[in-house]
């Protein structure tokens, strides 16, 4: 297959380094705004539930950063991929880069669940449901990436054996999203995605998809803030970066 | 305002799940930043200490 010219530019560390540049400021600018207006609709604007009352608010966050923490899953695991199969180390820096937001917002996901499901379903923590050990699983996933990497001193074989437990690990992100379906549990079914009519009213489902937006911008520009970074470091020695440096500095 | 705050007595479990997303997004904001600092503070030392590598080779040898 013969991939179009413009194809090989992401491949480039400097047109990568410099689109990242001039694209992060603005990603911040939108998610920070989208976050905003979202969180402050979901908290002051719309009225309280009739059933779950004002701890339903959670749920202007938590599937979101439960969505992010997957969607940064799938982006690790298809550029780890990428870099294993092709050998593109701007690829790697990408699995990379994605790894740190992902765990983190999984984090988040796991603790804002567990502070909804107390009042809610009256525990913090229920072992027997699927969908939180398997976001759990997640978590340990992107550590043991992380400290997978952090076990060799050459940054290719770090990259070349970490991309294959990016890449098998994937397998664990449909399970997380249909397990809802598979197994009869605490979660409740799904809302949005439903296809046809979700089954929120729209009053809730304005903030509701402002927020998704808003996490979805925020996740990228996080993530091409730390591959300015990451790249950074892989080209420390490279031409390109020292006359740039050169060039800031004078 | 204390209406907002107490959340119909669920303030306590609202706030902070909010807390802790806002406090993982600046978390993150400021990895990267300082992740960003260091590697270019160590791209340019390492201009500073190749420099002089290159030049008194070839006088040590004559």
């Amino acid at each position: 297959m013969k991939l179009p010219r413009w194809f090989h530019l992401f491949g480039s560390p400097p047109f990568v380094y410099r689109l990242a540049g001039t694209l992060t400021p603005w990603l911040g600018i939108v998610a920070c705004t989208l976050l905003i207006v979202g969180a402050y609709m979901g908290l002051a604007v719309v009225p309280p539930d009739a059933v779950q009352g004002e701890v339903y608010r959670i749920l202007y966050i938590h599937p979101q950063t439960a969505y992010v923490s997957m969607m940064a899953y799938v982006v690790m695991a298809i550029t780890a991929g990428i870099g294993y199969i092709w050998r593109i180390k701007l690829a790697h820096a990408v699995a990379v880069s994605a790894a740190p937001i992902g765990a983190s917002f999984t984090f988040a996901a796991l603790v804002s669940g567990s502070l909804w499901g107390r009042p809610t379903w009256g525990t913090y923590w229920e072992w027997g449901d699927p969908r939180i050990m398997f976001e759990t699983l997640l978590l340990f996933l992107f550590l043991s990436y992380l400290a997978l990497r952090a076990a060799f001193e050459d940054r290719d074989k770090a990259d070349r054996v970490s991309a294959i437990l990016a890449v098998v690990g994937v397998v664990n992100v449909p399970i997380i999203h249909y397990s809802v379906l598979w197994w009869n549990t605490l979660h409740q079914g799904p809302t949005i995605s439903k296809l046809g009519s979700p089954s929120m009213a729209t009053e809730f489902l304005i903030p509701f998809l402002i927020m998704v937006a808003g996490f979805t911008f925020c996740f990228y520009w996080l993530l091409l803030s730390r591959l300015k970074a990451e790249i950074v470091e892989r080209e420390r020695d490279t031409r390109w970066l020292q006359d740039a440096l050169q060039g800031g500095r004078s | 305002m204390s209406e907002l705050l107490s959340m119909g007595g669920e303030g306590a479990y609202v706030w902070p799940a909010y807390g802790i997303t806002l406090a993982v997004i600046i978390f993150n904001v400021w990895a990267a930043r300082r992740k960003l600092a260091n590697a270019l503070n160590d791209a340019r030392r390492s201009t500073a200490a190749e420099q002089p590598r290159s030049q008194p080779k070839v006088r040590q040898l004559q």
